[in-house]
This record gives structure tokens, C-alpha cells and sequence, in this order.
């Protein structure tokens, strides 16, 4: 067994844990914040939208199918740090070209092992998810404590900057083209781009500061804006790229950051959760149907719209489509003209990756969406 | 959707006897749905031919049927009772196979009754292979394209199974249709081994199938829990991972939870194919299991097969994840939705959700070859376990080490110091699956082998490999380690080393190395099992230990009761045990106390969360069970702790807790050791005058010859410890008595061996009492049907005694006070007599819940574990009779003329083990007990009791037809009557020559038929052997010759049984058998067998007050 290099976590309220160093060393801050999958570590540590956030898995045995060059899905790992309980040494899967920590140390990724993440995990969820520091530098308490107490909180946060593409690039249609699709990247997973390219769709990936003007050029069938970090609230230009989107009648689909930038757009208000929903197992409510869907959940905010209620707007009527059974927080929204869906979104991740893929008929509604769009325009 | 208000009445069928592959996992299944029915309103009539399950208690059920579950039987209740609904996914296949024959016969349809949980379509879509084998090929829509299945060829008989393996490529897997557990299943590599193979499975098979398959040994397995309501939401609800690859059942397999070598895009694949699968085949509402192969190379997954049911991996699921499957089953199969029932942990959210779990949950079986000497051992698709453990920890390593402590085994739990083996001998040992594999694993590291040789012995996962690399690792550093010090002993305990573990590695008792590590305030701390990682708290106290920071244990003012259960089932100590637990869990919860209960068996009902007020799911050792009590004592008071309920595991342990200051309650240690210690078990004897067989123990040959000369042959003989009388043997001469003692026992001066005089012809008798101190209350008296020396478990016995006389009744009830208060119970205790002409002797007394208290409070209508708890807590027996607990004025020792008689029938499972030539293992009954299960009959008189009894154990006894009969010598005698009822029956008669003799000159007609060992004739006549694989005869007779330990007389009894066996034919081993049978055969003759239900035999147990 390797010699452990000591390693301490401490959160914004003083609360402490020792452990061992995992990943690289060094020092690191962020919002903690819990996840509950059992799999796919490698999609969740390279998800934008964990930008800026210490991840506490609650699933104990972390690495143990290494880390390979398909489940990525992003350029890079975005979480602040990582907290684990039981790291494993040496992976195990066909697909494995290297370990996670070595991973995490090539990335310069700062993590923490062997403390109880349930304990910490029960204190989030007691408490909501505050700041953190985790470190190998500096193992005094009040020392790491003043710094994280210095380090930017989540609320208030403009994130999208940090996690967006510089460039556009596109993402061809699989098999034959039917659909051209403008697709904001306010920390885009490349699954979701992946799964409309199967659905016939040719998708243009654009920075999140691309205007409207823009978007008409690409004249899209349809628009879409992805998940991402930060405070919803802080994303003006977005809210206001959206509502011309809407104003002009095309088709709209939003997931998480998009649902919220959506519920913004619409006139609604966004609010911090106390502890946010990130895990795998979440069931969902689809209430055009009343089916029960699982679904991959990561967000700390929300969209506060009344449910069962259907709202004019100056786009259209809008409803709550989506609600989350485990404490009914809005994961859905839709937006009709004359009847018609117009645009909608979800809170949580149809692209599943990692997740379950209950939801990923959204994508054929995204579809048929459009093609209803196109026949009637 | 809310509940269906169409069905008012439900029919629940359960699984019968426990047998290998069918185990008490189903009376927690059925426990659950027929509490969550009633709470729903509907009227519950359930059919159960097990005494010893809770769901069988009057109260679970609206009408109980303790009735053999066949067709015919169950046909009468539903004639009697008109239920509206029949739900049958919670007894096992036993249940399934049931409902599909009444479907199919049309009986369903003529009563109007409903099957709900699954249809007779999904059901077969599920069961029947090649329907299955289209079902999931036709999944095209998934994305990923359609998942495969294993190619294989359906046949019909052993030529067309040879041809399929040729195609395929040996090795090949044979699979029958529509059996249990995996009978008749397995590898052949070979056609030899093929063809002996298919024979037996189509045999097995009720419709003459089986399904030839491609090899997929050695690939990765794994499980998926799936649920599906009727709106066609579907959960999965637990992933399992098989630490054994796939060769070897998953019953019999170490098994983890959630699966642990899987990326997100592999587990979700499996997870797809897992929903499509269920909703294709249609279980519409409930829970089923599907089983994975994926190829550790590839990645190519094969879906193996799905159970549209609940089974004992969703037993194990649900009490990995704390989300109650046949529960939710049950509620689904009524009409609800996923969304609409609440999870009960959490009380806040849904039950359509996926648990995802914070720890590790590891489950080991528990096997018995040790009853089965010449069995062979090696692990194969055909399950050969009698029970498991279960353990969770926050990581494998200590979910692993405490799964493997809680097995009760010492040769079980890593053997990280003392001698190294040859690496090669360990790599070679390792690469055959069988029982204690992982410990080879582990030796074979021990002795250097990489990682990557051990895989390719075993194909043991590298992750699984590594893990105990880390364990190795980490003994390392405890036994370098300069000192002791709280940070060494913490990583120990981190990877689940128990203290006798760091003890054996640092030459310290374990006793030393714990109380090092109380100085150090090295402690457990207790999580809890919450289905959601702590994302919601959780209401329900269902805790587990891991060393840790924070404890979740939350205090209380109410005083507590600790009551230890019986660990994993074997031979000799399974459900019976978990009833009486869960029966003192009730009545002390309803006395006001908080019940806390420990145990570390996922199969049971005392496991459920929802059983005790707490729940532990702890290792029952002395190092867990302390542990439990410091923190349940530091949470509030503890008026006490109960160790006699739950068999041999707690009452071992009692000495222990007691000199740790633990409140144990009941008979104290030191009564316990006056029943178990023969000399001092003798002095309350010899204080009472009471006679018991003369005995003596031999630590060396010359002195057992010595005892065996001064008592006389023959006698009874076993080790000095014992549980379900293993390594008893009942011995008639010198030569034998030295064999015994010389090779069998190999018996020493720490090891001794007791000899007991054996009574010959001697009647057996049971009882169960009682005793507060001042007061004895007689649960019940039970006569054996076969004599002493058949032990307890594996005879039959009948209550009320069919033959005993009013005075030795009295001379019972005497001597059961006598020694009551002479050893010191409070609560329980069963004594064994042998009544020998006209004298009473005392076999034995164990001060404890024995295994026939379930049998005696059915049997009796009087809840004898409630009281023995309440007894415990300082209640006394006039308390209770005047509570109505116990009966008022009388006991069990006079039951009213009204009862019925009860017989209990021990169900054997031989059918499970096969030698290492491919025979079956003989059947005879002796002195070790070798039964897993039991049933009982119930009617007004003995003879349908005893024909019911029958029924619910091995098949119906027949009612004309040929009966084969060959008995010893000295059963002659008693032989003749009955097989002179048969004949008069109208029953044709075979006998061996010498019987035949015997018979022809009384009279009776007898035709020779040819012993095996004279093969067969010139010109073709067949042997016994033969006709009874040829099912030509209809009821085997056939006792063994005494004292005979080798000859071609005692070979051709074995081949006689084995055949009976393997035929699937009643086979009586004992005269007084005989005679049973034929009292029952000739009661079925005689009229038409009724069915009543508990409810309505209770009044008339009882004595009207």
C-alpha cells in the first residue's frame, strides 16, 4: 500500500474531516455539494455544470472502472474538487485506459479520501450546500476555514463564461439530415448533441455570448440551450436571447440551466435549493401523461412556476409539464401557441449520461416539435 | 390508480417447505403481501403446507390453509372459499407452477378467479426458455439493437441433446424447463458427462425439456430487481454483482450490492434491457429478477433468464436497499401505481424511485455438505446451499468480513496469518468453485501469486481481487506494526478485520485485542440503511456498523429488549428459530418495550425493517453483538437481552455476554450449561429419579470398546458437540465403534466422543414446556411416527400422541417439571424421552426454543414464543393464562377431543446432491439430521393428517398400484400387517426373495422381483431398480439392514432409495412408517379429503374457558 499523504476538509459553518489526499494535491474551494449516483463517476467529473463545485460522492467505492477515452463529456474535468470514500487503486473494465487517480493528478483535480461522506453528506442536507476548501497544503482548520470563508459563493454566480466553447463547431446529423439546430453552450454535455445527431438533427454548438442575429443566420429549425453552472439569474444575456427566440416563434427546448433561463424568459423566478438534486434515481412526473420517469438530476436552483395552473405570456401559455415526486419542484415546462407546443424544457437530464434513459423520448418531442414548426410556418 | 374495489377476496399461495432453493425468503415475501392485503381491506385467504412461517399465524390471514399445495388441494379451498383473486408470484416457483396448473385445467376460469401479479401468459413468457429467447430477441426498438441470449437448442431427448452439443460446442449448458433452483442444470464438458446429464434433466422437467446452451462460464454475472406497475412505470430497484462468474448459481455464489465493475453505459444498458424485457414478457404488476452475462473481454451481454416473481435475490434486494419489494408488489398487484404508495423509510417521497445506496452489501451462502459425506462439492449451476448471510459495511472489504464472520464457520473468514500453502496447490484448489474458494483465493495471494494468475484460475474479477489484495495489505501492516495504535486498528477495522482476525495476526486473544481497542476508543458507529443515501432522512432505525465518524442511532426512553436471532438457515437451525424471534419481537413490542432485533439473515421476516421497532443487520459473534448493546445502551435503558430464541447461534454466545455485564434474560448461562453438561444434566436426573439410556465418554478406542461393553450394544455415538446431531451414528459392533472413533471423529481428550445406550424399538416423544419458576405449562406433546434414533428433526411426529396412555402422559408431565426446575428455565425448554416398553427415559433437555415450537402453536392454537418472551421478562404463566395467551385452566399436555390431529413430516433434500459418480446420495434416516424443511398435516384423524403430510412433503401416497417392499430382518416381524392392509387394498405386491418368503407364507401374495445386484435375467426381467426408474411401481418399502456397514444387501437398499429419489416416488425407510402409510392410505381410500382452514380449527384446539 502507497504511504498516504494527510489531507483535511473543512466547510464554511467550521465543520471538519481528515483524510487522505486523492487525485492531486494542493489546495481547492467551491460550493460541496452531494451526488448520489452509484455509476458514472467519469460523466459527472466532466460535466461543466459541476464548474466551481466540490462533488461528495455518497457511493463509497469511487475508480473502480478506471477512467476510459469514450465517457467523457466535456474536454475536461470541471468539478473544484472531489470527495470519496473508498478510492480504488487499480480499475477494472475492458474499456479502462487509465486510473482515476491518475486522471485527477494529470488534471490537477484536489481530492479527499477516507472520510465519512455520509456524515458530511447528512450535514449538507441539514444544513444546504455551503463553501468548502479541501486541503493538502495547509492542515490547520481555522487557516483553511478563513480562506474558504473568502471564496465566492454559488448564488450571484455567472458561470457560463468559464464553461462555454470559444468557438462553434458543429455536430453533423446521423444518417439523413432533418433538422438544423442552434444549440447555446452554457456548459453543454456532448451527449446531448450526440443523441439529437441521432434523431436526424444537425447541431451547431454556439458560445453562449452568440446573439440573435446569429442564431437566424444558421436559420434553425429549432433552438436549444443546455445545462450549465452558476445562478440562473445571473444570465441576462441569455434570458434575453431566449425571449427573441420565443418572440420570433421558434421552436425552443431547454434542459436544466436552458429550463431555467426558459422559466426566466417566461416571466417566472428561479431560487436556490436548499441542497440541490444531483443523483440518478430521481422520479419525475411527466404530467402530459402521468408516467413516472427516472432521471439524472443536477441542479441546486429551480424554476417557481405554479403546477397545474396555465399562465399567459406574451410567447403563449405557459405550464408546468414536469414535476419532480420527491418534493414537487417544477422539472418541466412548455410553452403553447394556439393549441401547439412551442417550446419546453426540463430540469433534469434527458441526455442521462450518466442516468438512466426514461427521458429520452424528449428528444423525439423535440423532433416532432419541429417538424409541426415546419409544417405549419 | 387507486386499488382495485372489483376483487374483495385474494388468495395468496406460499412455498411450502423450506427445501434447498426455497427458502424463508418466501415467508417474508408472503408475510408482507398478506399484511399489506389486509391493511388494504381485501379478505386474504392464504394456503401455506408450512407450520413454521409467520405468514401461517391465524392473524395474517382471513383463513389460513395449512394444506399441501397441490392443485387438487388448493382447488378445494378455492371451491370452499371463492376468492376473487389468486396471487401466486409470492410463493416461489412452487406457487407459480401451482397457479399456472389450475389456469391451465381450467379451474381458474370455472371459480372466476382472477390471477393477478402475473399472468399465465407473462409467466410463461418469462419461464418457458424458448418463448423467452423471442421475447428478448424481438427488442429491437432499444437502443443498442436487440439484447442476446445465450444461442441454444431446445430438445426433447438425449440423442437430440448430443446433436445440439455438437453444434454448439461442449461445453455447453443444459437447462430443463420449469424447474426449481436449477434442478437438473449444469455443465457438460463432455458427451459422457452430457448424457448422464440430459437424462436426469429430462426427468426433471415436467414437460420433458431441455434447453442445450452455449457456454458463457467464467463471464461476469449479474442481477437486476425490477418492478413495474400497471401504467407501465418500471423501476430497477437493486443491482446485484456475482463475485463467482457465471458457472456456478447465484444462490450458491457470493454475491454484492449494487454492482460495483460496471461504467454508467454498461449498467444502463443492462438496465434498458432489464425494463424492455419486463414489459415485453408483461409481468404487469409486481417484481421480477433478471440475470445478466457479461463478457469481461468484450463486453457482450447475454441475458440469462428472468423470474416473473419475487425470489430470494429480491428478498436479498429488499433488505439491501430497505425498499420493500414484495411489499410494493403487493400493493402494485392490487391496482396502485408506483407513485401512488410512499416509501416508508423515508415517509416523504414516492416509491417509484431507484434506491441508490452509501454502502456495500455482500451476501455469502452457507452450505451443508458436511451432512452429506459423500456429495460431491463442486459449485454448479444446480444449487446446493441451505442458507446465507447478508452484511453491509461502507465498503466491500468490511461488508466482507463480516458477511464471512457472520457464516458461523471458523474455516470461513480470511485466514490472513499461520502457514502459507503452495501457491500452485492454492491456484489449483481456487480454480473449482466450491465452498471456501475464497478463502483459497486469499492463500493463494498469501503465497504470491499476481492478480492476473488468480484471474485466470478463477475468473474472479481483478476489481474483487484487488480488494483482497487490500486486505492482505492491510493484515500486512497490522502484523509489522510496531504497536497497536488507534490508527492501525481503525484501518483494520476499516477493511472489516475482526478482532480475532488482528488477534490471530498479532498473537493476541481476541479478547485483548478488543479491550485495547475500547482504551483507544476504537468503536463502531451505526449508519442507516435508507434507500437514498441520506438524501431524505429516514424514519425507519435499520442500522448497520462500520467504523466511521458520525452515529445515526437515535436515544430513547422506552426500555429496550435485544433479542438475537439465528443467522444464516442450515440444517438443523433455520426458520422455525426466526418465527420464535419474531414472535417475541410482537409480544414484547405490544408489552411496551422498544424491540431491537440482530440478525444477519436477508431471508427472514425478523430482517424485515418493519418486524422490530429496530433493526441491526449484525454478524451474531460476541464481538458485534457487544458492540450493538454499547450503543443500544448508550441510546437508553435495556431491560434485557435474549439469546434463547434464536437456536444454538445466540445460546453459544450466552456465557460471553453474560461475564460482559449484559442483562440476558430467560434461563441464565449457568442453567443452560447444567442442560448441555452430562454429568451435571445427570445429578437433576438422578435428584428427580429419572432414568435416562446409559452412557459414557471415550476420548480413545480402547475406551469407547470399554463403555460399549458395560452398556451394550447398540449404541449411539457422536462428537461431544453437536447441532442437528451432526456426526451421530448409531453402532452395533466393536468393529464399527473403532472405525468410528479412530477415523470418522478422530475423537481426543479435548475432543471426546459420547456413547449412549440405544434403545432399540423405543417410541420417541417431543415435548415442548414452559416454565416461569413456579408454574409448568405443557406446550405440547408429540409422538414420533419413526423410533428413537431417527433424529427429531428428520422424524415425523404426530400431536396429540396417538398412542400414548393417560399414565405416561402424567410421568411426562412429572418429569418435564422436574427437570424445568431442576435446570433453572424461565421460558422454554424441550425435552426429549424414548419410551421403551414401559419405561421413560430422558434423552435429552435443551433449555431453549427448539425447532417444534412453530408446529405446536399451530398445532395447539397457543403462541408459545409470545409467552416464552413475556416469561422471560418476568411475566409468569398464571399472568398469561389469565391473559388468554396461555390456555386458561389446562396445557397442551390434554388437548380436547375436538382438536384435530397435526402430524409434521420432515422434508429431505436429497434430490439436491449427487456423488462424484453421478448417483444420488442415500436417503436413509438416522441419527444426524439431514432435513431443511417440514410441513404439516392437519385433520380429525391421523390417517388424513398423516396422508396430508405426505402430500405437502413428497407427493401424494398412492391409492392402488404396486408397492415394492424389502425390510431387514428384524422389521419382518412388524412388516407383515401392513403389507397385508395393502394387499387387502388391492395392492399388488414385489418383494425381494427373502422378504417375499416371509410375506407368501402369512399369506400374503408376493411376487420376486430380481435385487440389482443380480442384474438382469437372461431373459430381460428387469430389476427393482429398473422398474422403479421406469416408474413401475408406486410406493418404494425399504428399510435398511442394521449394523451392515457394507455388503451387497446394504449397496442394493441404497440403489433402491437412490432410484425412489431420483423416480420422484414415495419411499418409506422405517416400519413405523409403513404402518403410518398405510393408515393414511387407507383413510384416502376411504373418503374424500376436506380442507379447514385455522381459523376454523381454532375454537376446537382450545378448551372453552
Amino acid at each position: 500500500m502507497e504511504p498516504t499523504v494527510p489531507a483535511i476538509l473543512v466547510l464554511e459553518d467550521g465543520r471538519t474531516f481528515r483524510g487522505q489526499s486523492f487525485g492531486a494535491t494542493g489546495e481547492t474551494f467551491g460550493e460541496a455539494v452531494f451526488a448520489t449516483g452509484m455509476s458514472g463517476y467519469q460523466e459527472t467529473l466532466t460535466d461543466p455544470s459541476y464548474a466551481r463545485q466540490v462533488v461528495v460522492s455518497t457511493a463509497p467505492h469511487i475508480g473502480n472502472t478506471g477512467w476510459n477515452d469514450e465517457d467523457d463529456e466535456s474536454s475536461r474535468i470541471w468539478v473544484a474538487g472531489y470527495v470519496v470514500r473508498d478510492p480504488s487503486p487499480r480499475p477494472s473494465s475492458w474499456r479502462a485506459t487509465r486510473s482515476l487517480p491518475e486522471q485527477l493528478a494529470a488534471q490537477g483535480v484536489v481530492g479527499i479520501c477516507g472520510i465519512d461522506t455520509r456524515a458530511l453528506t447528512r450535514h449538507l442536507r441539514e444544513r444546504g450546500a455551503m463553501r468548502v476548501g479541501i486541503s493538502t497544503i495547509d492542515l490547520d482548520p481555522q487557516a483553511l476555514l478563513s480562506k474558504v470563508l473568502q471564496a465566492p459563493a454559488m448564488a450571484g454566480a455567472d458561470l457560463a463564461g468559464e464553461v462555454s466553447t470559444d468557438q462553434p463547431y458543429v455536430i453533423p446529423a446521423r444518417g439523413e439530415k432533418r433538422f438544423t439546430v442552434a444549440a447555446l453552450d452554457l456548459g453543454i454535455k456532448s451527449m446531448t448533441p450526440a443523441l439529437m445527431s441521432h434523431h436526424g438533427m444537425e447541431v451547431h454548438v454556439l458560445p453562449q455570448s452568440t446573439t440573435f442575429d446569429q442564431i437566424t443566420a444558421l436559420n434553425p429549425d429549432g433552438v436549444f440551450f443546455s445545462n450549465g453552472p452558476g445562478d440562473p439569474a445571473t444570465a441576462e444575456h441569455a434570458i434575453d436571447l431566449l425571449r427573441q427566440v420565443l418572440a420570433a416563434g421558434i421552436p425552443y427546448f431547454g434542459i436544466c440551466f436552458g429550463s431555467q433561463i426558459f422559466g426566466l424568459a417566461l416571466g417566472f423566478t428561479t431560487y436556490k435549493l436548499k441542497y440541490g438534486h444531483r443523483g440518478i434515481n430521481q422520479p419525475v412526473k411527466d404530467l402530459r401523461t402521468g408516467m413516472v420517469e427516472i432521471t439524472a438530476h443536477n441542479h441546486g436552483f429551480a424554476v417557481d412556476a405554479p403546477v397545474g395552473v396555465e399562465v399567459d405570456t406574451e410567447y403563449g401559455q405557459a405550464s408546468v409539464s414536469h414535476v419532480g415526486l420527491n418534493d414537487q419542484v417544477v422539472e418541466g415546462l412548455q410553452l403553447t401557441r394556439d393549441g401547439r407546443l412551442v417550446g419546453f424544457s426540463v430540469q433534469y437530464h434527458p441526455e442521462a449520461a450518466a442516468g438512466p434513459h426514461d427521458a429520452g423520448y424528449l428528444f423525439d418531442r423535440f423532433a416532432d416539435m419541429m417538424a409541426d414548426w415546419r409544417n405549419h410556418a | 390508480m387507486p386499488k382495485r374495489t372489483d376483487i374483495s377476496s385474494i388468495l395468496v399461495i406460499g412455498s411450502g417447505p423450506i427445501v434447498i432453493g426455497q427458502a424463508c425468503e418466501f415467508d417474508y415475501s408472503g408475510t408482507q403481501a398478506c399484511r399489506v392485503l389486509r391493511e388494504e381491506g381485501y379478505r386474504v385467504i392464504l394456503v401455506n403446507s408450512n407450520p413454521a412461517t409467520i405468514m401461517t399465524d391465524p392473524e395474517f390471514a382471513d383463513a389460513t390453509y395449512i394444506e399441501p399445495i397441490t392443485p387438487e388441494m388448493v382447488e378445494r379451498i378455492i371451491d370452499l372459499e371463492r376468492p376473487d383473486a389468486l396471487l401466486a408470484t409470492m410463493g416461489g416457483q412452487t406457487a407459480l407452477n401451482t397457479a399456472v396448473a389450475l389456469a391451465k385445467s381450467g379451474v381458474l376460469e370455472k371459480y372466476g378467479v382472477e390471477l393477478i401479479g402475473a399472468t399465465v401468459e407473462a409467466i410463461e413468457r418469462g419461464e418457458d426458455r424458448e418463448k423467452f429467447k423471442h421475447v428478448v430477441a424481438s427488442l429491437s426498438d432499444l437502443p443498442g439493437g436487440a439484447p442476446e441470449v445465450a444461442r441454444s437448442i431446445m430438445c426433447h431427448d438425449v440423442d437430440h441433446v448430443v446433436e445440439a452439443a455438437r453444434e454448439l460446442g461442449f461445453p455447453v449448458v443444459l437447462r430443463p424447463s420449469f424447474t426449481m433452483g436449477g434442478v437438473g442444470s449444469g455443465f457438460a464438458h463432455d458427451e459422457v458427462e452430457l448424457r448422464a446429464m440430459a437424462e436426469i434433466g429430462l426427468d426433471a422437467s415436467p414437460t420433458t425439456e431441455v434447453l442445450v446452451e452455449e457456454s458463457i462460464l467464467g463471464w461476469k454475472e449479474f442481477e437486476l430487481e425490477v418492478m413495474r406497475d400497471r401504467k407501465d412505470n418500471v423501476v430497477i430497484v437493486c443491482s446485484i454483482e456475482n463475485l463467482d462468474p457465471m458457472g456456478v448459481h447465484t444462490g450458491d455464489s457470493i454475491t454484492v450490492a449494487p454492482a460495483l465493475t460496471l461504467t454508467d453505459r454498461e449498467y444502463q444498458r443492462l438496465r434498458d434491457i432489464g425494463i424492455a424485457v419486463i414489459r415485453a414478457v408483461g409481468v404487469d404488476t409486481g417484481g421480477c429478477n433478471i440475470q445478466f452475462a457479461v463478457n469481461p473481454a468484450t463486453g457482450r451481454v447475454i441475458v440469462i433468464e428472468m423470474n416473473p416473481r419475487v425470489s430470494r435475490s429480491s428478498a436479498l434486494a429488499s433488505k439491501a436497499t430497505g425498499f420493500p419489494i414484495a411489499k410494493i408488489a403487493a400493493k402494485v398487484a392490487v391496482g396502485y401505481t408506483l407513485d401512488e404508495i410512499p416509501n416508508d423509510i423515508t415517509g416523504v417521497t414516492p416509491a417509484s424511485f431507484e434506491p441508490t445506496l452509501d454502502y456495500v452489501v455482500v451476501k455469502v451462502p452457507r452450505f451443508a455438505f458436511e451432512k452429506f459425506s459423500t456429495a460431491e462439492d463442486t459449485l454448479t449451476t444446480h444449487m446446493k446451499s441451505v442458507g446465507e448471510a447478508m452484511a453491509i459495511g461502507r465498503n466491500f472489504t468490511e461488508a466482507l468480513g463480516k458477511a464471512l464472520r457472520s457464516l458461523e464457520d471458523s474455516r470461513a473468514p480470511l485466514r490472513l496469518a499461520g502457514p502459507v500453502m503452495d501457491k500452485q496447490e492454492a491456484l489449483r484448489s481456487a480454480s473449482r468453485p466450491h465452498d471456501g474458494r475464497l478463502q483459497d483465493v486469499v492463500q493463494a495471494f498469501r503465497a504470491g501469486a499476481t492478480v492476473a494468475e488468480v484471474f485466470e484460475a478463477t475468473k474472479i474479477d481483478p476489481w474483487f481481487l484487488d480488494q483482497l489484495v487490500m486486505i492482505l495489505d492491510v493484515a500486512h501492516q497490522v502484523a509489522k506494526a510496531p504497536g497497536l495504535d488507534a490508527g492501525v486498528l481503525r484501518l483494520a477495522k476499516r477493511h472489516g478485520l475482526s478482532d480475532a482476525q488482528i488477534g490471530d495476526l498479532r498473537g493476541m486473544s481476541p479478547g485483548q485485542v478488543r479491550s485495547l481497542r475500547w482504551a483507544l476508543n476504537v468503536r463502531p458507529v451505526y449508519k442507516t440503511v435508507d434507500t437514498c443515501a441520506a438524501e431524505f432522512a429516514a424514519r425507519t432505525p435499520y442500522h448497520y456498523s462500520t467504523y466511521d465518524e458520525e452515529t445515526e442511532v437515535s436515544s430513547r426512553t422506552k426500555p429496550a429488549v435485544l433479542i438475537l436471532g439465528s443467522g444464516p438457515n442450515r440444517i438443523g437451525q433455520g426458520i422455525e428459530f426466526d418465527y420464535s424471534c419474531v414472535h417475541a419481537s410482537m409480544a414484547l413490542s405490544a408489552a411496551g418495550y422498544e424491540t431491537v432485533m440482530v440478525n444477519c439473515n436477508p431471508e427472514t421476516v425478523s430482517t424485515d425493517y418493519d418486524t422490530s421497532d429496530r433493526l441491526y443487520f449484525e454478524p451474531l459473534t460476541e464481538e458485534d453483538v457487544l458492540e450493538v448493546y454499547a450503543a443500544e445502551a448508550a441510546a437508553g435503558p435495556v431491560a434485557g437481552v435474549i439469546v434463547q430464541l434464536g437456536g444454538q447461534t445466540p445460546l453459544k454466545l450466552a456465557a460471553a455476554l453474560q461475564s460482559a455485564g449484559l442483562p440476558l434474560v430467560g434461563t441464565s448461562p449457568q442453567a443452560i450449561d447444567v442442560a448441555e453438561d452430562r454429568g451435571e444434566f445427570g445429578k437433576v436426573l438422578a435428584a428427580a429419579h429419572l432414568p435416562a439410556p446409559r452412557f459414557g465418554m471415550a476420548a480413545s478406542a480402547s475406551q469407547a470398546l470399554k463403555i460399549a461393553a458395560e452398556i451394550g450394544y447398540p449404541v449411539l455415538v457422536r462428537p461431544s458437540y453437536v447441532l442437528g446431531g451432526r456426526g451421530m451414528e448409531i453402532v452395533y459392533d466393536d468393529a464399527t465403534l473403532t472405525t468410528y472413533v479412530t477415523t470418522v471423529t478422530l475423537a481426543s481428550e479435548t475432543n471426546p466422543i459420547m456413547i449412549d445406550k440405544f434403545l432399540d424399538d423405543a417410541t420417541e416423544i417431543d415435548v415442548d414446556a414452559l416454565f416461569d419458576g413456579q408454574d409448568l405449562y405443557i406446550g405440547g406433546i408429540m409422538e414420533h411416527i419413526e423410533e428413537a434414533g431417527v433424529h427429531s428433526g428428520d422424524s415425523a411426529c404426530a400431536l396429540p400422541p396417538i398412542t400414548l396412555g393417560a399414565h405416561v402422559i402424567d410421568q411426562i408431565r412429572t418429569s418435564t417439571r422436574a427437570i424445568a426446575e431442576g435446570v433453572g428455565v424461565r421460558g422454554l425448554i424441550n425435552i426429549q424421552y424414548a419410551l421403551a416398553g414401559n419405561q421413560l427415559y430422558v434423552l435429552e433437555a435443551n433449555p431453549r426454543a427448539s425447532r417444534t415450537v412453530p408446529f405446536v402453536s399451530k398445532a395447539t392454537n397457543v403462541q408459545l414464543a409470545k409467552a416464552a418472551a413475556l416469561i422471560m421478562m418476568g411475566a409468569t404463566i398464571r399472568d398469561l393464562r389469565e391473559q388468554g395467551i396461555l390456555n386458561l385452566a389446562s396445557d397442551g399436555a390434554s388437548v380436547p377431543a375436538s382438536a384435530p390431529v397435526a402430524v409434521k413430516e420432515a422434508v429431505m433434500p436429497f434430490n439436491r446432491f449427487q456423488t462424484s459418480e453421478g448417483h444420488s446420495v442415500d436417503t436413509l434416516l438416522g441419527p444426524e439430521m439431514r432435513s431443511t424443511g417440514e410441513v404439516m398435516g392437519l385433520d380429525g384423524s391421523f390417517g388424513i393428517a398423516f396422508a396430508k403430510s405426505q402430500t405437502a412433503s413428497y407427493g401424494s401416497l398412492p391409492v392402488a398400484g404396486r408397492v415394492f417392499v424389502s425390510v431387514a430382518d428384524s422389521d419382518k416381524r412388524h412388516a407383515i400387517l401392513p403389507m397385508q392392509m395393502l394387499a387387502d387394498m388391492g395392492f399388488e405386491i414385489l418383494a425381494t426373495s427373502g422378504t417375499a418368503h416371509v410375506l407368501r407364507r402369512n399369506g400374503i401374495d408376493a411376487q420376486v422381483v430380481r435385487k440389482r445386484s443380480e442384474g438382469t435375467s437372461a431373459t430381460g426381467e428387469p430389476t427393482v431398480v429398473d422398474m422403479i426408474l421406469n416408474h413401475e411401481v408406486d410406493l418404494v418399502v425399504n428399510t435398511p439392514y442394521s449394523g451392515a456397514s457394507s455388503g451387497s444387501t446394504r449397496q442394493d437398499g441404497y440403489g433402491i432409495r437412490s432410484a425412489a429419489v431420483m423416480a420422484d416416488i414415495p419411499c418409506v425407510t422405517t416400519v413405523q412408517g409403513l404402518i403410518a402409510a398405510v393408515q393414511g392410505i387407507a383413510a384416502v381410500r376411504k373418503g374424500r379429503i376436506t380442507v379447514r382452514s385455522l381459523q376454523d380449527w381454532g375454537p376446537l384446539m382450545r378448551p372453552r374457558p
